[in-house]
């Protein structure tokens, strides 16, 4: 088979598997299919930027609470329908992708990552400052009874599913793409050499800041999707321990691999999920999972399968 | 109370805040300056620090002041070799390269907090001044009789609060002597200037990293027991610290020390008198705003010379 081809089939593989889950697993496991698949979109638009454009950026969760708030506000005060609503709320994030793009690659290097961190601590206690309209860390709940579109009740587990499963689809599809786009290949280019890319008369900062844009877009659908399923939207979204969490998702699974994100959330949310039944120390495990990848396995799962066993691996 | 009183009450209460931050941010900043690392982890040091004060302090009883000595002498030396033994088996196994050493410290900073949760517990818990006298402050006001000198009620401090001023202000000098006049502080000049060379005139460049990483760590944990009479010991009191001293090391100069130590001043002051008369919420959206946009302008710092 040839390189696409073997790409294709692995992406729609993965993609069928995901259906075969849902049918064959018990009724709770299923149902975590959906908020995995959400997640999954985040850590997808994270490694967009990190794992393919070498960018580390500290302050994710500022795109993913864009896109949570740019839907959840005008829908609980403007009345805004649902399908306008998911637009606002990606646009909102890529919006602010684009602002703080734009600030934030005038540094490089450690300085982005503070740079990051520090915009994306001003947005959450911006949030937490506008309390009357965003009820700060409390958050608030959007109504089953908003939650549907043409007829269809989103909270079912059913619809609930199909809607993830199709956002993802379409972003893990469309990420694949991307990377195997001109457009990837040059953003590859930048991370492994950038003065080289520059060289060669690209404009590296611009594809950078296009970069930026499209990974915080993503981050902002996965915020606006999560807030649609399981209607809550909240100040704890936005804290840093959500912008640690795409990190750690995708240095488990594998960055600069189309399908490490979603390894690495599914392994992340299982490892949380059953030590936390065991303590209420369960950040513990993500705090040894971070020390040992990045001592150990810098590459990920399946950073480590490209290197072992494919090395086709997109 | 007056407005003029009110900001002499709320100068002082920087005061303290500044001394406690320069001793805090003068541990990311040397640990920056010579191992051109960032310690995300240095937050949960300090953290470490004022808990093992309160352990320390618990476990001694007796007279207050004999808990506080000995928690200010055993708290920092524990958490340097904590933090030294973390350097030798994290750090150094990963080259000390920037962006894995901030994962790595990352998941440092959840180990340590959530560790401490586990054993700990998720209470605040205090840890009793040595001493703690009441001292009033005088005013002087133009009255008709020409100057006098007024005691308004409300404008006191603690001998404890004045105390942690002396005593940040004699570690810094401590510190400086260090460096400056000592055989530890040549080894981590020479390794800060260039660490290849030095390697090559034989500074054990490794022994000197493991070194310079403790130290930074058993400042913060000294500037934690001493804060810790005033406030009470958690196990999530290591967020503010690290995202002050961040502020503090980045408007300071990535590690230039006086500029840490004038930084330190004008930020802790600031917070202090802001914090009084505005809303603390605006007050750090205004610091954290100001430190992205002084690293995105002026990526040196306002003491920092430009990197080479």
């Amino acid at each position: 088979m040839s390189l696409p081809a073997r790409s294709n089939a692995l992406h729609f593989g993965v993609l069928a598997l995901m259906v075969v889950l849902f049918f064959v697993l018990p009724p709770y496991y299923a149902g975590n299919l959906s908020r995995i698949m959400v997640l999954a979109i985040y850590a997808m638009g994270f490694n967009l930027l990190f794992g393919y454009t070498g960018l580390l950026s500290l302050g994710h969760a500022m795109f993913f609470a864009a896109g949570m708030y740019g839907f959840g506000l005008p829908m609980a005060h403007l009345g805004v329908p649902l399908v306008p609503a998911m637009f606002l709320g990606v646009l909102s994030a890529g919006l602010l992708a684009s602002v703080i793009g734009f600030l934030a690659l005038r540094t490089s290097g450690v300085a982005f990552m503070i740079v990051t961190l520090m915009f994306a601590q001003a947005i959450y206690l911006t949030i937490l400052y506008f309390s009357t309209w965003t009820r700060g860390e409390e958050g608030f709940v959007i109504q089953q009874a908003e939650r549907m579109v043409m007829g269809i009740d989103l909270t079912s587990a059913n619809a609930r599913f199909t809607t993830a499963f199709v956002l993802f689809a379409v972003t893990f599809l469309g990420l694949a793409r991307l990377i195997a786009s001109p457009f990837g290949r040059t953003l590859i280019a930048i991370r492994e050499n950038e003065e080289r890319t520059r060289m060669l008369g690209y404009d590296a900062t611009r594809l950078k800041w296009q970069a930026i844009v499209v990974s915080g877009a993503v981050s902002g659908l996965a915020g606006a999707a999560y807030a649609l399923l399981f209607g809550y939207v909240g100040a704890t979204f936005a804290t840093v321990q959500y912008s640690i969490f795409p990190l750690l998702w995708v240095l488990l699974g594998g960055a600069g691999t189309t399908i490490g994100p979603l390894i690495g959330v599914f392994f992340m949310f299982y490892l949380i999920d059953i030590s936390s039944s065991y303590t209420n120390a369960y950040m513990l495990i993500a705090g040894l999972a971070l020390v040992l990848l990045t001592v150990f396995a810098p590459q990920g799962i399946a950073g480590e399968l490209r290197k072992r066993v494919a090395t086709w691996l997109p | 109370m007056d407005f003029g009183p009110h900001l002499m009450l709320a100068s002082l209460e920087g005061a303290v805040i500044a001394a406690i931050l320069a001793l805090t941010a003068m541990g990311l900043s040397i640990v920056f300056g010579v191992m051109r690392v960032v310690n995300v982890a240095h937050g949960e040091f300090y953290m470490l620090g004022a808990v093992l004060a309160w352990f320390v302090a618990s476990l001694l009883g007796g007279h207050p002041a004999y808990g506080f000595v000995a928690a200010l002498l055993i708290a920092p030396v524990l958490v340097g070799c904590l933090a030294a033994a973390s350097d030798w088996l994290i750090l150094k196994r990963i080259n000390y390269d920037p962006d894995r050493t901030i994962v790595g410290t990352i998941g440092m900073l959840y180990i340590i907090q959530q560790t401490t949760l586990m054993t700990f517990g998720p209470d605040a818990r205090p840890v009793e001044a040595p001493f703690n006298t009441r001292l009033a402050l005088p005013w002087w006001e133009w009255g008709e009789g020409g100057l006098t000198m007024i005691w308004p009620w409300g404008l006191s401090t603690t001998s404890y609060k004045l105390f942690v001023i002396v005593a940040a202000a004699t570690i810094l000098c401590a510190l400086w002597l260090v460096i400056t006049r000592t055989k530890l502080g040549l080894l981590m000049r020479a390794t800060q200037q260039d660490s290849e060379t030095a390697q090559a005139f034989g500074v054990p460049v490794g022994k000197v990293y493991s070194w310079v990483f403790g130290l930074g760590a058993a400042l913060a944990a000294m500037g934690a027991v001493l804060v810790v009479p005033i406030q009470q010991a958690h196990y999530l009191m290591g967020h503010d610290p690290l995202l002050l001293s961040f502020i503090v090391v980045i408007i300071g100069g990535l590690g230039s020390l006086p500029g840490t130590v004038i930084a330190a001043i004008l930020i802790g002051m600031s917070d202090g008198i802001i914090s009084v008369f505005f809303s603390p919420t605006v007050a750090k959206i205004i610091a954290t705003l100001l430190v992205a946009m002084v690293l995105v302008f002026r990526p040196q710092g306002l003491m920092g010379r430009k990197a080479a």
